[in-house]
């Protein structure tokens, strides 16, 4: 097939940069429901806090 | 309270404002988004492999199953940004700074995308990796704008102070849209005019044509769930933010009252 090196490099780049930006998102969420896991566990909680973040990041 | 305003019932939009109503409507779309963007993708690129060859350009029309919509979502999500700016500058809506600031990065990635696949693309058929014309350099242009706007949104130490700052300079970045959509008209470019989208329909054959706006749908869909993925993890930065702020003052508030 011709110009197959084009076309592969096209493909693949693509697919690697995409799968990072998604895991790179993940990774953030991942990090921030940590945070507030922990906020909570030490007994830090919003005013408006009626158990509703907890029930989020469960 | 009048009756009216008793009853009155919020747009769906207003309701939005409430950033844990937000957060459990994203909660519940993000896996069908991420589900039915995937299948659409996958149907719309092996749709593309096996429809015909280009009789000009060969095997390589086959990137323009993966180009042509990272090129579409490069300025579609340029407009979802310059829709949030309005927001925030004219209605002050809550979320909108938060759609802009995370949809930002998601932007720059699909923008590299269109650029380094218009670039491996363009080497076998224009024998050339890059040419400035008007419309390779707008699309980098629009690269470098949200290069900016993720500095401005990220500049501050308070998460969203630069809100209207950032909703600002999106505006004034809109106006490269236009000039990119139609610069393949405007000026003599080795980038081809439009094909999809044209006064007069669509000059790519159905075969091709198909897969082509399969991928376009699916790579949206999966953009949106990345970006209410990403919208959700902004809200949470914030609360922890402001959940540290408020222990900070009082621990400190607390150290003085017992000195």
């Amino acid at each position: 097939m011709s110009h197959f090196f084009y076309i592969a490099a096209a493909y693949i780049v693509s697919a690697i940069t995409l799968g990072g930006l998604a895991a790179w998102l993940v990774g953030d969420m991942r990090a921030r429901r940590r945070e507030l896991a922990h906020l909570h566990e030490t007994g830090h909680r919003r005013r408006s806090d009626r158990q509703e973040t907890l029930r989020e990041i469960e | 309270m009048n009756e009216s305003t008793a009853t009155a019932k919020q747009s769906f939009i207003t309701r939005l404002a409430n950033p844990s109503r937000f957060i459990g409507l994203a909660d519940r779309l993000i896996p069908w988004l991420t589900g039915i963007g995937l299948a659409l993708t996958a149907i719309g690129l092996i749709g593309g492999w096996m429809a015909p060859e280009d009789y000009q350009q060969g095997a390589t029309v086959r990137i323009m199953y993966l180009h042509v919509p990272f090129a579409w979502l490069a300025m579609m999500v340029y407009g979802v940004m310059t829709l949030a700016a309005l927001g925030t500058l004219v209605w002050r809506h809550p979320i909108a700074d938060i759609s802009l600031k995370a949809a930002a990065p998601i932007g720059a990635v699909f923008t590299v995308l269109a650029l380094f696949t218009g670039s491996v693309w363009g080497k076998p058929m224009w024998g050339t990796w890059w040419v400035w014309d008007a419309r390779l350099t707008s699309m980098f242009v629009l690269f470098l704008i949200y290069l900016g706007l993720i500095a401005l949104t990220r500049a501050t130490p308070e998460p969203g102070q630069a809100a209207r700052a950032a909703a600002i300079v999106t505006l004034v970045g809109a106006l490269n849209l236009p000039i990119i959509k139609f610069s393949v008209d405007w000026w003599n470019t080795l980038h081809q005019p439009a094909s999809v989208f044209r006064a007069g329909g669509p000059t790519i054959d159905w075969s091709m044509l198909w897969p082509l706006l399969v991928a376009a749908l699916g790579f949206t869909i999966l953009f949106a769930a990345l970006h209410l993925t990403a919208m959700r993890t902004e809200i949470w930065r914030r609360r922890v933010y402001t959940m540290r702020r408020l222990a900070a003052q009082r621990a400190d508030s607390a150290v003085r009252g017992a000195a």
